[in-house]
C-alpha cells in the first residue's frame, strides 16, 4: 500500500448493498495470518466465491466490466468486528478509496490507518454515482483530497467530502499516528506522573 | 454546566489536546488476544521500539482457541501459530499472558471483570469491537484496529476524537421471561445497527439500574451493534460490591481512597447529552432476530417485516438478508426449527447465564435433533459451573459443555455451524456467515435459547417460565 495519497482518476466497483459488514469484508476464517499481506485474495471472499473455490459469476468482483481503485458501496459500510483486516484486504485487493453514505466508525479510522481513503457523500450524490456507473461501467471518478471533492467526470456532478485536517495531512504526507504520539513521549510521561492513581 | 460521566473520564484523560488535531488519550488498560495483536508487535519490531508500559498490557487466548481438549496441541496449523506467535510475542515484549492452560485464560471480555482488572473511571482499548463490555462499570471502552493496538503499546495513548454523547434511557420494571440481552436486542431493533454511530452511550433508567453487572455487561457489549463507539453505566452498589476482593481489585487504603473516586462517576444533573432516547421496559418482550444484522430483531411472537412495510431503497438488502435465512417476509418465526443452540460468547458466557439456562434446563431433556454448545467464558466459570453440580445439570439435559473460547460466536476454530442450518445463538452478530459458511443464525437470550434447545423450535419462553 502506497503511503499517501493526494489525486486519483478511476473507474469504480459498485455494490449496492446497505449495513456491509466486516464479516463479509473478511471472514473471520481468514483472519489467522500474522502478517498485513495477501487478504485482497480474500476479499469478499463469500460473496466472490462458491464453497468449492469457483468464482461467482454475478458477484461484481467477477464481472471484468467492472474495474479500478474505486469502490462505491451502500450505506453503513464496514459495521460490525474492529477487524483492520478489513481495510488490509481492501488495500491489498486494489482499492485506494471507498464510497458510501454512511462508514462505521472503527473501519473508517482502521483505513485511514492504511491510507485508505473513505469518503462519505449524501445518499443523493451516492444514488449519481451508481446511476452513472450502471449506464457505463468505464465511466470515471475524479477524487481531490486537498479540495476535498469528488466528481463524475462524465457528468461532471461534483461533491464535497469532509475529512479531518489531521488526518488528511497524514494522508498527503504518508505519515502515521506513531509518529504523531512518539512525539508526545515527554508530554506522556508528566501526565502520568500526575496521576492520581496508578490504574 | 455539568458533565456527562463520559465527558469526567475522558477530560481526566486528555494527555494533549491541539486544534485541528485528535485528542491524544491516555490508556489505563489495553487487553489483546492472538488475532489482532501479531501485526502490532511486528510493529514495533520494524520501529525498533519496545512497549511503552508493560504492566499496562494483557492478553488471553480467546478466538482461535478449540473447546474441547485444550491440553492437546491446537490442531489446525494456522490457529496453532497465531496463539504460539501471542506466547512469543508477550514473552520477548515483557507483557502477562494468560494462555491456554492457564486458570485466568477465557474470552478477553469475560476475564477482565471477572479478574477485577476492569475497574470504573478507566480508559480500556482492545482490538476487538467488543470491548464496549467493560463500560458496564462506568469506565470507557471501545473495539480498536490492529493500527490502534501498536499505538497503544508504542505509547500507552490513542489518538480519538471526541464522540457526541447519546443517553438511552430504559424506565419501568421487565416483565417474566425477559432479561438484559432483550433490552439491548429491542434498542438496536427500533434504532438500526447505525443508529449510534459516531455516539458515547450512556444506559440509565430503572431497568438498567436494577440489573445486575453481568447483566449490564450484556447490555454494553453489543452497543457497537447499534454502531456506537461504546457504552457505559454509572457506577453505584452493585458495581462496587461485584468489584471487591477480586484479584486485582484494589485493597485496603487504596480500596478506600478509589471508592471515593467512583462514587463522583456520575453524569451531573445539568449536564447535556446530544442526543437522549426513552424506551419504557414494560414494552419489551423476549426478542429474536430475523435477518443478518442485529438491527433485524422482533419480538418473538411478532411478525417479520412485510415488504410494503419498507422504503423501496431498504428493499434489496433486506430481500439479500431474507433469502440468506431462508424465511419469508411477513411470515412468524414462532415455531421454526432450530439445528443448532450456542449459549456461549462475550455477551451471555457468564456464570449467571449459565445459572439462568441451568434454572431453567433442570430436569429437562434437549429435543433429539438439536445440537446443544455451551461454552462459558473463562476458565472461572468453567470452574464455578463445576462446583455448582450445573455441568451435572447441562449433562442430564444432553447439552455439551464445552472449554471456553469465542467459539461459534464468529466460528474462527472448529466449532461451525454447518451450511443451511439455522442456529439460535446468544451472541452478538447475525451476519452472514459469522457461525459458518452459510450459518443462519437468530440471536436471542440465554432463556430464549434454552427453551428452544428443549423444544427443538424457536419458542416464546414466557410460556414455560
Amino acid at each position: 500500500m502506497s503511503k499517501n495519497f493526494q489525486h486519483l482518476v478511476s473507474t469504480a466497483v459498485p455494490i449496492a448493498i446497505e449495513n456491509i459488514d466486516t464479516d463479509q469484508i473478511i471472514p473471520a476464517r481468514f483472519l489467522k495470518a500474522t502478517t498485513r499481506d495477501g487478504f485482497g485474495e480474500n476479499l469478499f471472499r463469500d460473496w466472490r466465491f462458491e464453497s468449492n473455490n469457483e468464482p461467482k459469476k454475478d458477484f461484481v468482483l467477477n464481472n471484468p466490466i467492472y474495474k479500478g481503485e474505486i469502490l462505491v458501496a451502500g450505506k453503513n459500510f464496514g459495521c460490525g468486528s474492529s477487524r483492520e483486516h478489513a481495510a488490509w484486504a481492501i488495500g491489498d485487493y486494489g482499492f485506494k478509496v471507498v464510497i458510501s453514505s454512511f462508514f462505521a466508525d472503527i473501519f473508517k479510522n482502521n483505513a485511514l490507518n492504511n491510507f485508505i481513503l473513505p469518503i462519505q457523500v449524501t445518499d443523493e450524490f451516492l444514488d449519481k454515482i451508481f446511476s452513472a456507473i450502471e449506464k457505463d461501467p468505464a465511466a470515471k471518478l475524479e477524487v481531490d483530497l486537498e479540495k476535498q471533492s469528488l466528481k463524475i467526470t462524465a457528468t461532471g456532478e461534483e461533491a464535497k467530502f469532509d475529512i479531518n485536517p489531521y488526518k488528511k495531512a497524514c494522508l498527503i504526507n504518508g505519515y502515521d499516528d506513531i509518529d504523531y504520539l512518539l512525539s508526545l513521549r515527554k508530554e506522556i510521561e508528566t501526565y502520568e506522573a500526575g496521576r492520581e492513581f496508578n490504574f | 454546566m455539568g458533565k456527562t460521566l463520559f465527558d469526567k473520564i475522558w477530560d481526566s484523560h486528555v494527555v494533549v489536546s491541539k486544534p485541528g488535531f485528535p485528542d491524544a488519550v491516555y490508556i489505563n488498560t489495553h487487553f489483546i488476544h492472538e488475532v489482532t495483536s501479531p501485526q502490532a508487535f511486528d510493529g514495533l519490531r520494524k520501529r525498533g521500539i519496545p512497549v511503552f508500559r508493560t504492566a499496562k498490557t494483557r492478553a488471553t487466548a480467546d478466538h482461535n482457541v478449540p473447546t474441547i481438549d485444550q491440553h492437546l496441541p491446537i490442531k489446525e496449523a494456522l490457529s496453532r501459530k497465531q496463539v504460539e506467535m501471542l506466547t512469543t510475542n508477550t514473552a520477548e515484549f515483557g507483557v502477562e499472558l494468560y494462555g491456554l492452560g492457564h486458570p485466568y485464560q477465557g474470552i478477553v471480555h469475560v476475564i477482565g471483570p471477572e479478574l477485577g482488572i476492569t475497574l470504573p473511571g478507566m480508559t480500556i482499548v482492545c482490538g476487538d469491537s467488543h470491548t464496549s463490555t467493560h463500560g458496564a462499570f462506568g469506565a470507557i471502552a471501545f473495539g480498536i484496529g490492529t493500527s490502534e493496538v501498536e499505538q497503544v503499546l508504542a505509547t500507552q495513548c490513542i489518538l480519538q476524537y471526541r464522540p457526541k454523547r447519546m443517553k438511552i434511557e430504559v424506565n419501568g420494571k421487565l416483565k417474566k421471561g425477559v432479561v438484559s440481552k432483550d433490552i439491548i436486542l429491542y434498542i438496536i431493533s427500533k434504532i438500526s445497527a447505525s443508529g449510534a454511530t459516531g455516539y458515547f452511550v450512556e444506559y440509565a433508567g430503572e431497568a438498567i439500574r436494577s440489573l445486575s453487572m453481568e447483566a449490564r455487561m450484556t447490555i454494553c457489549n453489543m452497543s457497537i451493534e447499534m454502531g456506537a463507539r461504546g457504552g457505559l453505566i454509572a457506577p453505584d452498589e452493585t458495581t462496587f460490591e461485584y468489584i471487591k476482593g477480586r484479584e486485582f481489585a484494589p485493597k485496603g487504603a487504596d480500596w478506600d481512597k478509589a471508592l471515593g473516586y467512583w462514587k463522583t462517576l456520575y453524569t451531573d444533573a445539568d449536564a447535556n447529552f446530544d442526543v437522549v432516547l426513552t424506551f419504557d421496559a414494560a414494552d419489551i418482550e423476549p426478542m429474536i432476530t430475523y435477518g443478518t444484522n442485529p438491527g433485524m430483531g422482533i419480538g418473538v411472537t411478532q411478525h417479520i417485516p412485510s415488504l410494503d412495510s419498507l422504503d423501496e431503497k431498504e428493499k434489496p438488502s433486506f430481500k439479500k438478508s431474507l433469502e440468506y435465512m431462508g424465511l419469508e417476509a411477513g411470515s412468524e418465526l414462532l415455531g421454526k426449527k432450530v439445528d443448532y443452540v450456542f449459549i456461549g460468547s462475550c455477551t451471555n458466557s457468564r456464570i449467571e447465564d449459565l445459572r439462568m439456562v441451568a434454572d431453567f434446563v433442570k430436569g429437562k431433556k434437549k429435543a433429539d435433533d438439536v445440537v446443544v454448545w455451551i461454552v462459558p467464558g473463562s476458565k472461572q466459570v468453567e470452574a464455578q459451573a463445576k462446583k455448582e453440580g450445573i455441568d451435572k445439570i447441562f449433562e442430564e439435559a444432553g447439552f455439551n459443555l464445552r472449554q471456553p473460547g469465542c467459539s461459534a460466536c464468529l466460528g474462527m476454530n472448529e466449532d461451525k455451524v454447518p451450511a443451511g442450518m439455522y442456529c439460535i445463538s446468544t451472541s452478538n452478530r447475525n451476519f452472514e456467515g459469522r457461525q459458518g459458511p452459510n450459518a443462519r443464525t437468530f440471536l436471542a437470550s440465554p432463556l430464549s435459547a434454552a427453551a428452544a434447545a428443549i423444544t427443538g423450535k424457536v419458542t416464546d419462553v414466557r410460556e414455560l417460565v
